[in-house]
């Protein structure tokens, strides 16, 4: 297949708007005669309300009006749950009791007629509790260990067996920080009724199960409920499910007839609306002395709330990622005192494949075999958890590429053996997998006659650079230059889309459009002549026969070098390297962004990122951008990126397996493997501190 | 954010005059305005202070002299700040981020609230912002608390990295009120939290930072700031040392040494500067007379590393020190 769009570094088609300020986000549609409402939260962590002083802020200037569960309209509370919305448990019905399950908890929201006054009287306004201790930690014995309903446990052979007779075994257990995603966007909504009809500017990366939330939520037609949502400022996850604060806009607009914005500040970000959740881990493997894996147990936990059970993939990578005979993979959810998690870029994998990537690196220095070539020794052939060949698979050749580019050899294998000067270096490498997912998603084109091709999905794009991406998938199909492709997303009227996540928007709605723009081309030829647009929608989803046939996944190797200051305990990443195997890159540009991103981000969980709760009432304690660190560019010095050729006929029709996930997974591995080849140190919790070093 | 009114004062009498009558000044505001906005800070009455005559950076024989509203940013590259004082523009350079630097005087910089977690909550205790309601940290998070110079009743850090350098070298600040002018030691302006952790500083009220003057030191380019954070950069330090270190062949002279990070307050380390009189620049050295830094360190539940980290700070900034010719 030749291709002329696709395959080609186009820029951004919406980089101007962007960088001139003509792009709007969610909170930047101001509707005239706007109120602004402030959400109150809770300061306990569990508990119920005792009383609320409303009618002395009521009084202050400005305020229109104040709601708590003692006089806000009760909601329909329909039940609604969309494709990201955890299967087992309710969501939190905002403002309808008493009852505080988690520190920051919506307990009552202001509207005023300007946005000081709102703060001024959420700041003044007098709330009483009987408060509980909450259990905010995983390790906690009374925290409640869940079977999640959506099961996720693999066994094939007896792995307790075949540990306890493998000539080599080591066991370890792995601690991960909680996470908040902490887009540079905060989120937002901007809510207007006319009549029964609603209408939301809000911050989405799922627009049309915004529409169908909200419309459950009060108990309104779907019809009457249009999202907008053309751009977002970073999401990484965050703005994957319809949180309460959507639902308190709605709320507010409708008690006082008014438009009316609700913006979240950083603080709140760190309340209700998800976060990755704490992880523990154990991992167990046993080997033959040539490094051969006779046994992989993978177990581990994650938080969860009271009220839901999020579940993630976090040990799901353990049944295909090597090859072994006996596996058993475990997975329990600890439910806590906390908000729901929701899914933060590279779900699930980034965490679990941090265990196993780390169990086996430990496992190549106790063997004393290349940690690269402990993997190709362990190389399946086919998916071993279900039986099923790859419908491609690259790993080793992207270790390979890597090892050359990065020049692994160069390495010297033993630990604490590398130095710069007092600096000790280390490398290290570690493998990333993501599931190569496709949803559902429709697309519709239109063909003007003046030559222009509209293109309309429901779909979203959170940076990644969708717009560009599905541009070149029209321009390409319909045979037309790029600029003669007008492509518009973000709007809940327009043919759906899934969620914008799980790296799967280029298959999914790539497909669909692809599929919209083939229809559209068949009419043209019937109607060669024609004054009258010509229009097409399709509607596409994965192949269920090649489904049943193949394990699809994307695949990729990742090293990074670190410099550690012996005396102060200081790691800095020198350089990383990413090389991944994803199938068609669409746009090497876009997808170059897209991975550095990821690994920025994964540098972050190795070596920063922690939510920091306080145990006495589960506030995070660090809600501020001044102490929840995150990587700035001195942090991130040489981050490079490599795509491997693969053709891959199977996955879908465009040949994608996506990127955004798995640019994150393997990186922290990478980097604490980096870590211990440096200082022989072996952590296994994340974030890795300088404080972690000063005995290295 | 509680409203205020702002004027801005057209002379230094003024300025004073309505801070006597109960105004607050505000320079570069990248404190006050954060605070204001969290209603940690409260005042009704703000005195921009910017069109004060107060920029200046000079030299004065050997000594720095530097206006109170001089920026950051411009201090640190100043060709005299370079020329007699290189450990401050380090200092400077290290703290913050461009934007704020651009921004922040450095008599806002000195007077800088402590960046306690618990001190901007609103809704948690903190003797710092209400007397007598508690202390947060102390059996809460208290990961960047301090070790030196902590009470029970507050244990939060003075973060201003500058502050460091300025009291290593014995910087006097100049300042002027209602009731005249004085001159004291930077070190002086700050207190310790004893039992009125409310009390951060000895200014006056309506008292006015007018200048800084560094006195020159024959040494003063065999030195370095040295500031150790999990982040290469755009973070407090955990701990962070000023060494200035007098050298003839490998044997030190003289030292002057301070840390942040480590104290309630700048840390100036005398015992530690006398312990190096006369000793040779040499780890084994170096180590047994930074030991002597963390005597009666009390560290909570979260810092401990501290008591580790200090010392190998102290040694690291006097070895760097000592590899400048
Ligand atoms: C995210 C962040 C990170 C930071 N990181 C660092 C860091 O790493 N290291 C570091 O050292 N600092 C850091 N800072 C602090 C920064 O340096 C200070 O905010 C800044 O120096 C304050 O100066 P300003 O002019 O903006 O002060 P303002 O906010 O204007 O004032 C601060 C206080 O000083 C008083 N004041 C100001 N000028 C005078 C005067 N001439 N006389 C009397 N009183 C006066 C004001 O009334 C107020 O109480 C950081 C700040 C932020 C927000
Ligand atoms: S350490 Fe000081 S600033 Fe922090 S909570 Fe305690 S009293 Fe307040």
């Amino acid at each position: 297949m030749t291709m002329n769009v696709i395959g080609k570094p186009v820029a951004r088609v919406d980089g101007r708007d962007k960088v001139t300020g003509r792009a709007l986000y969610a909170a930047e549609f101001n509707q005239s005669n706007q109120a602004y409402a402030v959400i109150v939260n809770a300061t306990v962590g569990l508990g119920r309300i005792t009383g609320i002083d409303q009618a002395a802020v009521a009084k202050m200037p400005g305020v229109l009006s104040v709601l708590s569960h003692l006089n806000a309209p009760k909601l329909a509370y329909r039940p609604h749950k969309g494709s990201i919305d955890p299967k087992t448990g309710e969501r939190l019905h905002v403002l309808q009791d008493e009852a505080v399950r988690f520190h920051g908890q919506p307990v009552a929201l202001i509207v005023a007629e300007t946005l000081d006054s709102a703060e001024r009287a959420a700041a003044a306004l007098r709330i009483t509790y009987e408060a509980q201790r909450p259990i905010i930690d995983i390790a906690d014995p009374d925290a409640r260990a869940i079977v999640p309903e959506s099961g996720r446990d693999h066994t094939r052979g007896d792995a307790e067996a075949a540990f306890a007779n493998a000539p080599v075994n080591l066991k370890a257990s792995y601690d991960i920080a909680r996470e908040n995603h902490n887009p540079m966007e905060p989120h937002a909504t901007v809510a207007v009724w006319k009549g029964d009809k609603l209408t939301l500017w809000s911050k989405s990366q799922y627009v049309v199960n915004e529409q169908a939330e909200i419309a459950a939520i009060f108990g309104i037609p779907l019809e009457n409920v249009q999202v907008i949502c053309p751009f977002i400022g970073g999401a990484f996850g965050t703005s994957l499910r319809t949180w309460s604060h959507v639902t308190l806009a709605a709320m507010a607009a409708r008690v006082t007839q008014r438009p009316v914005k609700l913006a979240l500040t950083r603080k709140q970000m760190f309340f209700t609306t998800g976060h990755r959740p704490r992880t523990l881990q154990h991992v167990a493997i046993g080997a033959t002395q040539d490094g051969k894996l006779t046994s992989l147990i993978h177990e581990g936990t994650g938080e969860t709330s009271r009220y839901e059970q999020f579940s993630e993939a976090l040990v799901a990578s353990s049944s295909y990622l090597v090859s072994c005979p006996n596996v058993t993979t475990r997975y329990r959810l600890a439910a806590l005192d906390t908000g729901t998690p929701v899914f933060m870029r590279g779900p699930g994998e980034a965490s679990g494949v941090f265990a196993l990537e780390s169990a086996l690196d430990e496992l190549s220095y106790k063997l004393n075999i290349d940690p690269i070539e402990l993997r190709r020794r362990n190389e399946p052939k086919l998916d071993e958890g279900v039986n099923k060949p790859f419908s491609s698979r690259s790993l080793i050749r992207c270790y390979d590429v890597g090892a050359e580019r990065f020049q692994w050899l160069n390495r010297m294998p033993q630990p604490r053996s590398m130095l710069d000067g007092r600096l000790r270096i280390g490398i290290g490498v570690a493998s990333a997998t993501y599931p190569a997912y496709q949803a559902q998603s429709s697309a519709r084109v239109r063909l003007l006659a003046s030559g222009i091709a509209e293109v309309e999905v429901a779909a979203s794009d959170m940076g990644p650079g969708t717009y560009t991406s599905m541009t070149q998938v029209a321009a390409e199909t319909l045979g037309l230059p790029i600029d003669k492709v007008r492509f518009s997303l973000g709007r809940s009227d327009f043919p759906p889309a899934p969620s914008h996540g799980g790296s799967w928007t280029m298959a999914s709605v790539g497909s669909a459009i692809r599929a919209a723009c083939i229809s559209v081309l068949e009419e043209a030829k019937k109607r060669p002549s024609t004054d009258r647009p010509l229009e097409a929608t399709a509607t596409t989803q994965r192949d269920a026969g090649v489904a049943g046939r193949f394990s699809m996944h994307a695949f990729g190797a990742v090293f990074a070098e670190v410099a550690i200051d012996p005396d102060v305990g200081t790691i800095r990443v020198r350089r990383a390297l990413g090389v991944y195997g994803a199938g068609r890159i669409i746009n090497p540009l876009l997808a170059t962004s897209q991975c550095t991103g990821g690994m920025i981000g994964g540098i972050g969980m190795a070596l920063m990122e922690r939510t920091v709760l306080d145990r006495r009432d589960g506030r995070p304690v660090n809600a501020h951008m001044a102490d929840y660190l995150m990587p700035v560019n001195l942090d991130t010095p040489k981050i490079e990126v490599q795509f491997v050729d693969e053709v891959d006929p199977h996955v879908n029709p465009l040949g994608v397996k996506g990127l955004g996930e798995i640019a994150l997974v393997g990186m922290a591995p990478a980097i604490a493997n980096a870590v211990f080849h440096a200082t022989g140190k072996r952590i296994r919790r994340l974030p890795i501190l300088l404080e972690d070093m000063l005995h290295a | 954010m509680i409203p205020f009114t702002i004027t801005q004062a057209p002379s230094t009498h003024e300025a004073i005059q309505a801070a006597a009558a109960g105004g607050r000044y505000i320079a570069g505001g990248t404190t006050l305005i954060d605070l204001m906005r969290e209603e940690v800070e409260r005042p009704d009455r703000l005195i921009d202070i910017n069109a004060l005559p107060l920029k200046h950076i000079r030299a004065e024989g050997p000594d720095l002299i530097i206006g109170a509203l001089a920026r950051m940013s411009e201090v640190a590259v100043h060709p005299d700040t370079r020329r007699l004082h290189p450990v401050i523009g380090e200092a400077l350079i290290e703290g913050a981020s461009p934007q704020l630097r651009n921004m922040a005087s450095m008599g806002g910089n000195l007077l800088q609230r402590v960046r306690c977690p618990y001190f901007r909550m609103l809704d948690a205790p903190c003797n710092k912002r209400i007397p007598g309601s508690g202390c947060s940290a102390i059996d809460g998070l208290n990961i960047g608390h301090a070790i030196l110079g902590t009470s029970d009743q507050c244990a939060a850090t003075h973060p201003s990295d500058v502050a460091v350098a300025l009291v290593a070298l014995e910087a006097t600040m100049r300042v002027q009120g209602p009731q005249g002018e004085r001159t004291f030691p930077v070190e002086e302006l700050y207190r310790l939290p004893g039992d009125t952790p409310h009390l951060e500083h000895t200014l006056l009220p309506g008292e006015l930072i007018v200048e800084i003057r560094v006195p020159g030191l024959s040494y003063s380019r065999r030195a370095r700031y040295l500031k150790v954070r999990d982040r290469a950069s755009y973070e407090f330090a955990l701990i962070a040392a000023a060494a200035v270190i007098d050298l003839d062949g490998g044997v030190i002279r003289e030292a002057r040494l301070a840390v942040g990070g480590a104290g309630t307050r700048p840390w100036r380390l005398r015992a530690v500067e006398q312990a190096l009189k006369g000793k040779r620049l040499e780890r084994a050295t170096l180590e047994a007379a930074a030991r002597t830094a963390v005597e009666g360190a009390r560290p909570l539940s979260g810092n401990q590393y501290k008591v580790e980290l200090l010392p190998r700070t102290i040694v690291r900034a006097l070895e760097l020190a000592g590899e400048i010719a």
